[in-house]
């Protein structure tokens, strides 16, 4: 328990799914208290806020949290970072331990998605009555839809497709068996917002939102929060033995965006910066993937999961479609991926999965998975990315005592 | 005739339309927006280069659902055009997994978004098969 190490005390997530009668409050305030508690600690003792609710980005959620939870006069940060969001409010907690500047830090990211319907690019509008030429394209009428597509469905679609034209294997069904695997995971996981298997066919069969990602293969949308509470090595080794027994080592926190390569203002290249994202991640915590004993990563649709088995290098370069053949990443195989259900299943409340991932990893690093534990397990990675793009990985660790 | 306007301003109608880049002289990197600086090598430098109108399709989906007003389904993708990538939909070909392929051999084609009160024509521009 080394003193510069930082670790989390407490954390925790809410169910995920409809909670018509919570608000973001509620949702965001459950998921605070929640982790405080977990941690043995109270607001009073925490040095900083971060906080995150993407669709509410400009109402500064992290201040509304306190108004119901306590108001101590700590620095709040109220970050957006697209998908990345909870990884970035759990790094800014995570940068103000690790300065010292605080001693213990909350981060907690919440979101109110159901029935949200289909997130696009955003900029659809209508047509001008006359075709005048506006914005940085100088284009005369809306380009989503006329000029490619800005739907999120379509662009991860493209991104999975390009993987199989650059490397080959992949399949409408492949993808589906993806999200066959994660929908099976999630039947495990009581705070997923579904929990229904699925077969091949009738996910093939189901609707189709952007080819190859029919309905189950995208992220559902649905409401959640989670939150973390972050404590210095030095701190920690205060705390009693049973706070102690049950922190888990953050051994690495990284962001990255991604460095200009051809085509990526085209179409958004999630690989680059997630390989960087990784491997800074893997220098940074002294391991490997092949020690990793799981990985939650994010599979916002299946023609994502597929690309981030490569990204994150646990398969050579150009291996997913054979990573995935050979049964690695089921929840019996040998590097188990999205063992929650993954967004397609657990759901995507978008500021909430960057943390709710690291509840994951942490829940299964303490032994208290339940019937979905992944025995023995002593090492997990947890990935987001949010398009612009923004991608945040953790390793985390089981405390050694 | 009908006054024609291009639907975005890197698309040069007439006889022989084409896509034109913005080309950073610093780096080569090329961008098809107004830019400020280069995001390659934040090179203050750039050129118009005409871009190839054949290519390969590298990336596509066939989108079912979209924003209003956008008839469905309809194919959106990116295509190599000999090194510069290009989003566009895939026009005159029907719409589904058995006449689209990755790796297909595509040329670019124009087409028209209508007039508008002006009596202006809109030219649109998609990459269909190369025949």
């Amino acid at each position: 328990m080394a003193t510069d190490d930082i670790w989390i005390l407490g954390i925790h997530m809410t169910k995920f799914g409809k909670h018509a009668d919570k608000d973001t409050v509620d949702l965001a305030a459950e998921a605070a208290m929640g982790a405080l508690k977990d941690g043995g600690v109270t607001m009073k003792e925490m040095g900083v806020l971060a906080a995150g609710n993407l669709m509410g980005a400009s109402a500064g959620i992290g201040q509304q949290l306190q108004k119901q939870i306590g108001q101590t006069g700590i620095p709040v940060y109220n970050v957006a970072n697209a998908c990345a969001t909870g990884a970035t409010a759990l790094r800014v907690a995570y940068m103000a331990v690790k300065s010292g500047e605080a001693g213990m830090g909350l981060a907690v990211g919440v979101e109110k998605l159901s029935g949200a319907g289909l997130l696009s690019g955003g900029s659809r509008k209508e047509d001008d009555k006359t075709w005048t030429p506006r914005g940085r394209f100088g284009a005369v009428a809306p380009v989503d839809g006329r000029i490619g597509t800005e739907t999120m469905p379509g662009v991860f679609a493209q991104i999975g497709m390009e993987y199989g034209h650059r490397y080959g294997g992949t399949s409408f069904e492949l993808f589906a068996r993806i999200s066959e695997k994660n929908h099976a995971h999630s039947t495990l996981n009581p705070l997923a917002a579904y929990q229904k298997r699925f077969t091949v066919e009738e996910i093939m069969n189901d609707v189709m939102i952007a080819y190859p990602n029919t309905r189950p293969m995208c992220s559902a949308n649905c409401d959640g929060a989670a939150a973390a509470v972050v404590i210095s090595g030095a701190k920690l080794r205060t705390l009693a033995p049973d706070q102690r027994r049950r922190a888990v080592k953050i051994s690495a926190s990284v962001l990255t965006t991604d460095p200009w390569e051809e085509a990526c203002q085209v179409l958004p290249n999630v690989n680059t910066l997630t390989r960087n994202a990784a491997r800074q991640a893997y220098d940074q915590a002294g391991v490997g993937p092949e020690d990793l004993d799981l990985v939650e990563l994010h599979d916002c649709f299946a023609t994502a999961e597929l690309v981030h088995y490569d990204n994150l290098m646990l398969c050579p370069e150009g291996g997913a479609v054979d990573f995935f053949e050979s049964g690695a990443p089921g929840r019996d195989g040998s590097k188990p991926v999205n063992v929650s259900g993954g967004l397609q299943s657990k759901g995507h409340p978008i500021a909430a999965t960057g943390i709710a991932n690291v509840w994951e990893v942490a829940t299964h690093l303490r032994g208290e998975a339940g019937d979905r534990q992944i025995q023995d397990a002593k090492v997990g990675l947890a990935h987001v990315i949010g398009l612009g793009s923004a991608c945040g990985v953790h390793i985390l660790e089981r405390a050694a005592v | 005739m009908t006054e024609q306007v291009p639907l975005v301003d890197y698309l040069v109608i007439g006889d022989d339309p084409h896509l034109v880049a913005t080309e950073c002289t610093g780096c080569g990197a090329r961008f098809f927006d107004r830019r400020n600086a280069c995001a390659s090598c934040s090179g203050t430098q750039f050129t118009s280069r005409p871009v190839a109108t054949t290519g390969e399709l590298k990336a596509f989906t066939i989108v079912a659902f979209a924003a209003p007003g956008i008839p469905v389904p309809f194919v959106a993708g990116v295509v190599d055009c000999e090194g510069t990538s290009v989003r566009a939909n895939l026009i005159n070909l029907p719409p589904d997994p058995e006449h689209v392929k990755l790796g297909m051999k595509v040329k670019l084609a124009t087409y028209s978004l209508g007039a508008d009160e002006a009596g202006t024509e809109a030219v649109g521009f998609g990459f269909e098969p190369l025949a």
